[in-house]
């Protein structure tokens, strides 16, 4: 086995694509041992493969071997190959002419440098641009290098206007300027003298510990920040923690503008004191390993400064008109241009959140919009919502409507929690619901990817609030008759139950066959069948249900009317009473479940014995319906005929 | 440490010793230097072109009255444009940084992907902005689209914001305290122009007029394009048509539109119209004088 190294060197590629073109850079080569890494700058492979592919030997056959003459010879032509060397194949389908095709194995630098250009120009970016000129190949930026080693020999091969090789180069501004021979051996040391450091679990480590090192030596912490800590990751090649500070007197701005200026526009992790609250310090992350004379730290804290001046001048400009004097101004912030504006969606909204929360949540919902129109939310929009419910608090508005105006955008995410209040649960499903029946309501249908007002996080939001939440609020109301909505729904749904809460697909379509009006109840349902579903009896009840469905099914209007129970025999008049027990079992559904799965082994039997098509028409037509009957009192958990038994 | 103009002459002697071609800055109102048809239309087209030039850039919704320190209604762009793009674009725009004295060994410089799009220009292509410390201080575009047009080359587009160079080059914290010339300050310079034109654009223009004059250079510049697209037009006539004042007219209304904005004058919905009219007259004036590259190879 030979060691094979491949880097793309690039010109900075946008760090959250990365990860996933490294994936399908190591899913679609084919070795051993493939592994892969990088930076903006580079993209790395490594593998183990054989020195040439295997030889191959297959049988190719041909016409049947009463052909000869003219049609005989074609194949040949075709193949190859002389008549001589055709024998007699027996195969299942009869006997044909045939013959061995060798192929022998190549040299795997041969074969490398046929795929590798397809390979690379293969990875899918989110967007992309031509290059060098026009019709040239699509990459995400330009390749300015390329390094393919395979053992000590170059894989030569040309792609995107670059000539591959055994060079490559190290950090832009630092180490050797020019190129750096590397070999397969050697290549991550040498880019480590030359300040890259090409992995990512290295580089993020190393962030993580300066991160704390620096925040510990002034007795603080760093917030953490999962996410920021990915984009530092893959916007370094050499990353290196600082610790900056901003005047104390910014404090008095609301915490959440400081820490979106900082993370947002500046990427920097912010700070917290013993206590938990915000210190006036910030960590950044520079590219290169040190600052001896200062001036990442000055630079970065005058401009921190400069962004904080001007959170401030908005800050004070807001407070000149509250939040209450601001409907007006809605009217012209467009909600949606087919839809309308902000005051006309206000005024559904006042009445919606009434409905669904009371006065908290319609008082809420009457300033909730209104921050659209402040300098704050303006230039920081992450913060709307969040700036209402800070505004509102300030202007003399109640906690709970305050907090509920901070949290109606939440959840943001299926990561996300929802709005920890009744009222903003009660506000977070009104806003989103509206936005739903609006744009359906004028045909703005998600379809495929595209989905420009994220329709689906909308819904998907609402699913979450419902069955998370504490509103008691029926679903099917709050559609509104539409039916693409209600199948719009019903998609999130059980998107939501299986990808977020990891129900089993079979068992989420035999909940919701049983309704989903109420999703706490859907909920409680669906875990009580997941605690059931391992116990021994449960599946094979699931399989007898499906039958006895697909009897009833197949019988079609057979079985309509009311049961004669003088028409049983033993082992229905068992199942009878035991299933009337089970029915009338209380408690919650994992114990009304248990006793339906109990039922087992008098359905066995029954079906065992009895024969449901009897002869006679009178005994056939009841036994149909007590299935029926059977069915439908047990149907209101979960259709158990939708579990998949193995 | 460099004056303004000092720092302007080293990123100017920079980029002519690299051969580009220095240009003086285009005199009609323009919103960014991409804007000037150096830029706009030098990149259509298989001609090579290097040029650099300071393109005095106005943004009438910027403007803050002089009083805020880092936002301006005119600010200076300097411009680069390579085409087509030589394979060290990025290395020798480092160096143009290391020319007015940034040391890039001891200062955090990123790459942070920052793709551009003009709609009014039909216009977009891929890129960074270029963070010094944590400070933008240039927009790095590769051109993939002008007027509509695909370009036969990908020009790379070098921007650099001058007054926020300057201003962390001299350590002030505000654009108005950069030294421009010896004993001169920006604001000595620039400050009434900030001011009176921020009283203009937002308390004085007048709506009515400007409106008027926005539909009076449509149509200018629409009547030039269909003129060029009259058929049976000759290729002399064709070499001589002005194209070049087309596109000036065309200026003049996304420099209206702009001060339209800035007035509050333009709703959420018309906006979309009044971009889609100048796209209009861009593409036609972008397409037109791709067309005029054959006439005018003649002599």
């Amino acid at each position: 086995m030979l060691p094979f190294l491949l880097e793309i060197g690039c010109e900075e590629i946008p760090d959250w694509m990365i990860p996933s073109a490294l994936g399908h850079l190591r899913d679609k080569f084919d070795g051993a041992n493939v592994s892969v890494d990088g930076t903006g700058r580079r993209l790395m492979l490594r593998a183990s493969l054989e020195a040439r592919t295997a030889d191959k030997e297959e049988l190719v056959t041909g016409p049947p071997a009463s052909v000869s003459g003219k049609p005989l010879e074609g194949f040949c032509a075709k193949q190859g190959v002389k008549l001589e060397v055709l024998a007699i194949t027996e195969t299942p389908k009869g006997k044909y002419w045939s013959f061995v095709k060798k192929t022998p194995g190549r040299a795997m630098g041969e074969v490398l440098a046929e795929t590798l250009p397809g390979l690379i120009t293969s990875i899918p970016w989110p967007k992309t641009m031509y290059w060098p000129s026009l019709g040239g190949p699509r990459f995400i930026r330009p390749i300015r290098w390329i390094v393919a080693l395979l053992g000590s020999e170059v894989v030569k091969f040309d792609c995107a206007g670059v000539t591959s090789g055994s060079v490559t180069y190290g950090h832009r501004r630092l180490g050797v300027r020019g190129p750096l021979a590397v070999t397969v051996e050697n290549y991550e040391a040498v880019l480590e003298q030359n300040f890259v450091i090409v992995r990512a679990a290295q580089r993020r480590a190393k962030i993580e510990a300066e991160v704390a090192a620096v925040a510990a030596a002034k007795g603080l912490k760093a917030k953490g920040d999962a996410k920021l800590l990915e984009v530092l990751t893959y916007i370094t090649e050499y990353p290196t923690a600082i610790l900056g500070g901003f005047d104390a007197s910014y404090l008095t701005l609301p915490s959440e503008v400081l820490v979106t200026v900082m993370r947002h526009h500046q990427k920097y992790f912010s700070v917290e004191n013993a206590h938990g609250s915000l210190a006036p310090n910030f960590i950044a992350i520079m590219n290169i390993p040190s600052d001896p004379e200062g001036h990442v730290v000055n630079g970065n804290e005058r401009v921190l400064r400069a962004r904080f001046n001007d959170a401030r001048f908005f800050y004070d400009v807001d407070q000149k008109k509250p939040l209450a004097d601001r409907m007006d101004d809605l009217s012209h912030v467009t909600f949606q241009a087919k839809v309308g504006n902000y005051l006309e969606k206000t005024d559904r909204l006042v009445a919606l959140a009434r409905e669904l929360g009371g006065e908290d949540a319609a008082a809420a919902a009457r300033l909730c919009k209104t921050d659209l129109t402040t300098e704050m939310v303006k230039e920081f929009t992450d913060l709307q919502g969040i700036v209402g419910g800070l505004y509102a608090k300030t202007q003399g508005a109640s906690e709970a409507v305050a907090k509920a105006i901070y949290e109606h955008y939440k959840p943001l995410s299926m990561e996300d929690s929802i709005p920890s209040t009744p009222a903003g649960q009660a506000l977070s499903v009104a806003d989103k619901i509206d936005t739903l029946r609006s744009c359906f309501g004028v045909g703005m249908i998600p379809s495929g990817s595209k989905d420009p007002f994220a329709l689906r996080r909308a819904a998907q939001g609402v699913v979450k609030v419902l069955a998370e939440g504490s509103l008691q609020v029926a679903l099917p109301g709050l559609t509104g008759g539409d039916e693409n909505l209600a199948a719009f729904f019903r998609e999130r749904i059980e998107y939501y139950f299986r990808e977020v809460r990891g129900f089993a697909y079979d068992e989420v379509n035999a909940v919701l066959a049983a309704g989903f009006a109420d999703l706490r109840d859907t909920q409680a349902r669906l875990e009580a069948v997941k605690a059931v579903r391992p116990t021994e009896n449960f599946e094979p009840l699931a399989a007898a249900f499906k039958r006895i469905k697909n009897i009833v099914t197949q019988g079609g209007r057979a079985g309509e009317g009311a049961m004669d129970v003088a028409l049983f025999t033993e082992p229905e008049q068992t199942l009878a009473a035991a299933a009337q027990q089970a029915a009338e079992r209380t408690g919650g559904y994992a114990e009304r479940l248990a006793a339906i799965a109990a039922l087992r082994p008098h359905v066995d039997k029954f079906f065992e014995k009895v024969l449901v098509n009897d002869p006679d028409e009178k005994v056939r037509e009841n036994r149909y319906r007590f299935l029926r009957d059977l069915e439908a009192k047990f149907s209101s958990i979960a259709d158990f005929s939708e579990i998949v038994t193995s | 440490m460099d004056t303004f103009q000092e720092t302007i002459f080293k990123l100017k002697k920079y980029w002519a010793d690299r051969g580009c071609i220095i240009e003086e800055p285009y005199d009609t109102e323009v919103g960014a230097g991409t804007m000037a048809p150096s830029t706009f239309l030098r990149v259509l087209g298989p001609q090579k072109y290097n040029v650099a030039y300071v393109q005095p850039s106005r943004r009438p919704a910027d403007g803050r009255y002089g009083d805020n320190p880092n936002r301006l209604y005119k600010h200076q762009q300097l411009q680069v444009i390579l085409k087509p793009t030589p394979a060290e674009v990025l290395d020798l725009y480092m160096g143009s940084l290391e020319a007015i004295g940034i040391d890039l060994s001891k200062h955090d410089l990123k790459l942070e992907e920052d793709n551009w799009e003009s709609p009014t220009l039909g216009a977009w292509g891929i890129g960074w902005q270029v963070m010094l410390d944590g400070m933008e201080i240039t927009q790095f575009t590769y051109f993939q689209q002008c007027g509509g047009v695909d370009l036969d080359h990908v020009p790379a587009e070098i921007t650099y914001g001058l007054e926020r160079i300057v201003a962390f080059l001299q350590g002030v914290e505000s654009v108005y305290d950069i030294t421009w010339a010896p004993g001169f300050k920006y604001r000595d310079v620039r400050y009434f122009d900030e001011l009176q034109q921020s009283v203009y654009n937002f308390e004085m223009a007048s709506v009515d007029r400007l409106w008027r004059l926005l539909g009076e250079y449509e149509a200018e510049a629409q009547g030039l394009i269909d003129g060029y697209r009259v058929e049976g037009l000759e290729d002399a006539a064709k070499r001589r048509f002005p194209l070049l004042s087309a596109y000036d007219n065309v200026l003049k209304c996304s420099n209206l539109f702009n001060l339209l904005d800035a007035r509050g004058a333009i709703s959420v919905t018309e906006r979309v119209g009044v971009i889609a009219r100048v796209r209009k007259l861009a593409v036609g004036v972008a397409q037109a004088f791709l067309d005029q590259e054959k006439y005018r190879a003649v002599a």
